[in-house]
This record gives structure tokens, C-alpha cells and sequence, in this order.
């Protein structure tokens, strides 16, 4: 009993160490966004690796999450004869929960991934120390723009993956299953809200970007310098990513849609 | 306890340092001093911390106790961007060479320049062809670092460390892992650098006959103490053991073959669990 005590006082300890030094490096990342105004070209690259590369694998995965939803909603929905309404329903579990949810976790697995395993071995093969001595701060260089390109570019991929669903589900919808294409859209149109819906998912998938790529580079800058480590620090990123989205989106959806 | 004059000339001094990681003491209670103009080598077997003094020296790591000042200045009492200051004016050259693997070699070396100054273009150009060609690599302005062999990428980084002219270079064992012609090369430079540059050089090194060769005064460290020092002729004929042992290289002395265990005969008839 003792040891068990001890061995969890101990985990517990080291947890929040790692928490402290989590949160020094978001305060020094956020110090370093005033700087990289100056320098947009640094973040224009990073746009690119974090945003434009996951283009793919955001679009795919959006056509045929639409697509899905739009069959098995249609199954359900038919049984109480409300096709019609297959319009709103893929569009507000799109943009309400599926977008910013699943483009989370996929930005997790491909960008986030990326970043921690960029990062590290930067450290394991002593470059952010080399910049550090050359009198170049490396979060200001490194950190802080791979940081704020993850945040513009989770809520715009999200909108791309719900976009796309919703051209999947009309796809389905309306072009196998038979829906009448007129009630699809003014269905759609009447349903979602501006403020409630497409707001709300937007402010959803800035948290997961915020959250999922301060984990990410975290995770890198914290790695131990070893191919071990680095991969190690990799996986954490991807499992800690896909815990924080999914337990966040259950505390965000619970403030923002709980008053209906 | 400080039995230490600074002398008038030295550029880096470090008085009563103590360092340890854990419960491991890496330096205790040690004092050094490093001349401007001159390259001085710190050497010892592996694992002795000599890495670890260049950070401390670059203000990476904190010492437990004690000061290190670099021309004149306290490191570790600096403000951030004081500190980042004489930084700028120190080039350090890592033992992988540690440059940005997604940049090719003429960005590599204009990298410093760029951020730190606001030359134009042009004028970097000339200055970063100006460092390759001291390090003899002007050929090699459009390789990208995974195409360098371990020497040229040393050179590279080398190249770099002196874009802003700086006061002083620390090499971190720069000869370890290279055939004889780049160990040759590298030799060669250091020196003529130092010399042509009004460099202050701080080696660190394991490499006896090469380090020897160009150090103007040697620090033999050990278990965290200075157990030699002196020029290289008094360093060859000094008459501790241990300083003998790691000169000429035996394999048994006051520093054992054998790293402490139970007696041998013992710990092959015991019953084989695990300590």
C-alpha cells in the first residue's frame, strides 16, 4: 500500500510538472505572435505544411463522412416519412459535431503528428539549441508560427470538410436515395442557424486547433532527444489530441447547446 | 575558497563551478580560464561533462554554485536579451554541426545574418560567399545538409559560427568521427581561423595527438576535477598517472578496464537473478 501511495504521489507530481512546463511554453508562444506580425512569410510557410497539406485527407474523409450520414439518415428519417428533412440533419451533425470534431482528430493525426515528430528530432539533432546559441530565440522562430498556422487553419478545414460533407450527403441524398432536391436545400437553409450553428462550430474547431497544436508542439519541444523519445512523443500527440477534442467537445457542446 | 587570480587576459574565467545532474556530480568546485587569443582544449574521457561546460559557458545550463564570466561579464546573473547579446558574439560549432536541415548550405550560413542584421541581399551574398570560401566549401552554396558528409557538414556549421565575426568559437568535440583528411582539414582551420580572425578558441575534446597539436594550454578534467593542466609539453610529461593513461591511451591504470562489479568468479557461480 505504501508503494502504491508513493508511486501515485509520484505520477501525480510528474503530471503536473509537465502541466507547469506545458503552460510557461503557451505564455512564451503567445509572446512570440506580436514579433511574427513582422515576419508573415515565416507563417505563410507554415500555413502551407500545416493547412494546405492536410487538404487531402480533409476533403476525402469529409465526401464520405456526407455520404454515410446522408444513408443512414435517410433509413431513419424514412421510417417516420421526413426525407425531406435530410437536408438539415447532415448539414447541423456536420457543422454543429462532425466537422470540427472529425477534421480535429484527422489535423491530430496528420499535421499534429508532423509537428511533434519535426520538433523533436530538431532537438535531438541539437538545431534548436544551435539556434539558441546563434542568439535566435527558437519558439519565436520555430514554435510560433507552426502554433498560429495550426489555428487559422483548423476552423478553415473544418469548413472544408463540412462543405464537402454536405456536397456528399446532397450527392447520396438526392442523387441515389431519391430526395427531392428543392426541399434538401430550403430544408437546410431554414434549419441552421447562422449564430447557433455555424458560429458555434467555428469557435469548436479554433479550440481544437488551439488545444491540438499546442499539444503537438509541446509534445516535440518536451521529447526526449532520442529516436525513442521522438516517437514516443509522437504517439502522446495523437492519443492526448484525440482525449482533449473529444472530452472538450463534450464540455462546449454542453455550454453552448444545453439552453435548448 | 577562491586560491585563483584571474589573469589580466583571460576572456572566459570560471571560479568554484559546480554542476550536477541528479545525484551526479559533473564538476566540482573547479576553475578555469580560458586567454583571449589563444585556443585552449579541455579534454577528457567520454562523459566527464565537457559538453556540458561549453553550455554553461553559452548560458544554457545554470551552475549549482560558482561564476563564469565571459569578457567581463557575469553569464548567468545577464538579463535575457543581454544575455542573447554576447551570445552573438560567441560561435559555437556543434558536434553534429546542428544546422537546419530544411535549408540548403548558402541559407544555412546567411541564417544568422539575416536575423540578426539588416543587410541587404547583396551584401549577404558576398559575406556568406566570403565565409565558405574560408572554409573552403564555396562550391558546395547549393547542397542541402543531408548531402554533406559529416566533415563538410562540420565546415558548414563552422562557416556559419563566424558569419558575425565573432570573439570567441567553442568547438564541441570537433575531430570526433572524421577520416584523417577532414580531421586534417579541420585542424588546419581551427588553427589558421584563430590565428587570421584574432579568434579566442575553446576545444573540447577526447582527441589527444590532433587537440595537442593546436591547444595552446590544456585542462585535463576527471570525476569533476581538473587533474591536468598546462601547456601540451607539460601536459606529455606530467607525472600523473592518470594524465599519462589518457595520453598514451592504455587500456588499464589508475582508470580501470572494468567497470566496478562484484568479483568475477563470484558472479558466475551465483544464481543469475537480477540486482
Amino acid at each position: 500500500m505504501p508503494a502504491f501511495l508513493e508511486y501515485l504521489g509520484h505520477s501525480t507530481r510528474i503530471s503536473f510538472t509537465k502541466l507547469g512546463r506545458a503552460s510557461y511554453f503557451l505564455v512564451q508562444i503567445l509572446a512570440g505572435i506580436f514579433s511574427l506580425l513582422a515576419r508573415p512569410r515565416l507563417l505563410l510557410k507554415q500555413l502551407y505544411s500545416v493547412g494546405v497539406l492536410s487538404f487531402l485527407i480533409i476533403t476525402i474523409s469529409g465526401l464520405f463522412v456526407g455520404m454515410v450520414l446522408s444513408l443512414q439518415g435517410y433509413y431513419t428519417l424514412s421510417d417516420f416519412g421526413a426525407e425531406e428533412s435530410l437536408g438539415v440533419m447532415v448539414a447541423a451533425s456536420l457543422v454543429r459535431e462532425l466537422g470540427p470534431v472529425v477534421s480535429g482528430l484527422l489535423f491530430a493525426g496528420r499535421a499534429g503528428s508532423a509537428l511533434t515528430a519535426e520538433i523533436g528530432l530538431m532537438k535531438a539533432t541539437e538545431q534548436l539549441s544551435g539556434m539558441e546559441m546563434m542568439a535566435i530565440d527558437p519558439i519565436r522562430r520555430i514554435i510560433t508560427p507552426r502554433f498560429v498556422a495550426g489555428l487559422i487553419s483548423m476552423p478553415l478545414l473544418a469548413a472544408l470538410f463540412s462543405a464537402v460533407g454536405i456536397i456528399g450527403g446532397q450527392m447520396v441524398g438526392c442523387g441515389l436515395l431519391g430526395v427531392d432536391e428543392g426541399a434538401f436545400w430550403s430544408q437546410m437553409q431554414s434549419g441552421i442557424d447562422f449564430k447557433d450553428d455555424i458560429i458555434n462550430g467555428v469557435i469548436k474547431s479554433l479550440v481544437f486547433g488551439f488545444v491540438s497544436s499546442w499539444i503537438a508542439l509541446f509534445e516535440g519541444y518536451d521529447a526526449i532527444p532520442t529516436s525513442e523519445g521522438v516517437s514516443r512523443a509522437t504517439t502522446r500527440t495523437v492519443v492526448n489530441s484525440a482525449f482533449s477534442i473529444l472530452g472538450l467537445d463534450f464540455i462546449l457542446t454542453a455550454l453552448m447547446f444545453g439552453e435548448h | 575558497m577562491d586560491n585563483h587570480v584571474t589573469p589580466p587576459n583571460s576572456l572566459v574565467s570560471v571560479r568554484n563551478l559546480s554542476f550536477s545532474r541528479g545525484t551526479t556530480k559533473i564538476f566540482d568546485n573547479i576553475s578555469l580560464d580560458f586567454e583571449r587569443g589563444k585556443i585552449t582544449a579541455i579534454m577528457g574521457p567520454s562523459g566527464t561533462g565537457k559538453t556540458t561546460l561549453l553550455k554553461l559557458i553559452g548560458g544554457q545550463l545554470y551552475p549549482d554554485q560558482g561564476t563564469i564570466s565571459v569578457d567581463g561579464e557575469n553569464v548567468h546573473q545577464l538579463r535575457r536579451t543581454e544575455l542573447y547579446n554576447l551570445r552573438k558574439r560567441l560561435g559555437m560549432l556543434f558536434q553534429s554541426g546542428a544546422l537546419l536541415t530544411d535549408m540548403n548550405v548558402y541559407d544555412n550560413v546567411a541564417f544568422p545574418l539575416r536575423e540578426h542584421t539588416h543587410l541587404s541581399e547583396s551584401m549577404i551574398r558576398t559575406l556568406v560567399l566570403m565565409k565558405l570560401q574560408a572554409v573552403g566549401l564555396r562550391g558546395a552554396r547549393n547542397l542541402m545538409p543531408n548531402e554533406l558528409s559529416g566533415g563538410m557538414a562540420r565546415r558548414i556549421a563552422l562557416a556559419r559560427a563566424i558569419a558575425l565575426d565573432p570573439m570567441m568559437i567553442l568547438y564541441d568535440e570537433p575531430f570526433t568521427g572524421q577520416d584523417p583528411i577532414s580531421m586534417g582539414i579541420l585542424v588546419h582551420l581551427i588553427k589558421s581561423l584563430n590565428t587570421t580572425l584574432g579568434l579566442t578558441s575553446i576545444i573540447v575534446s577526447h582527441d589527444v595527438h590532433d587537440t595537442s597539436a593546436i591547444a595552446d594550454y590544456i585542462y585535463v578534467l576527471s570525476g569533476g576535477k581538473i587533474i591536468g593542466q598546462g601547456t601540451p609539453d607539460e601536459i606529455k610529461q606530467s607525472e600523473s598517472e592518470w594524465v599519462q593513461q589518457f595520453m598514451t591511451g592504455a587500456a588499464d591504470g589508475p582508470v580501470h578496464f572494468h567497470y566496478p562489479a562484484k568479483d568475477y568468479v563470484d558472479d558466475l557461480l551465483s544464481s543469475g537473478k537480477r540486482y
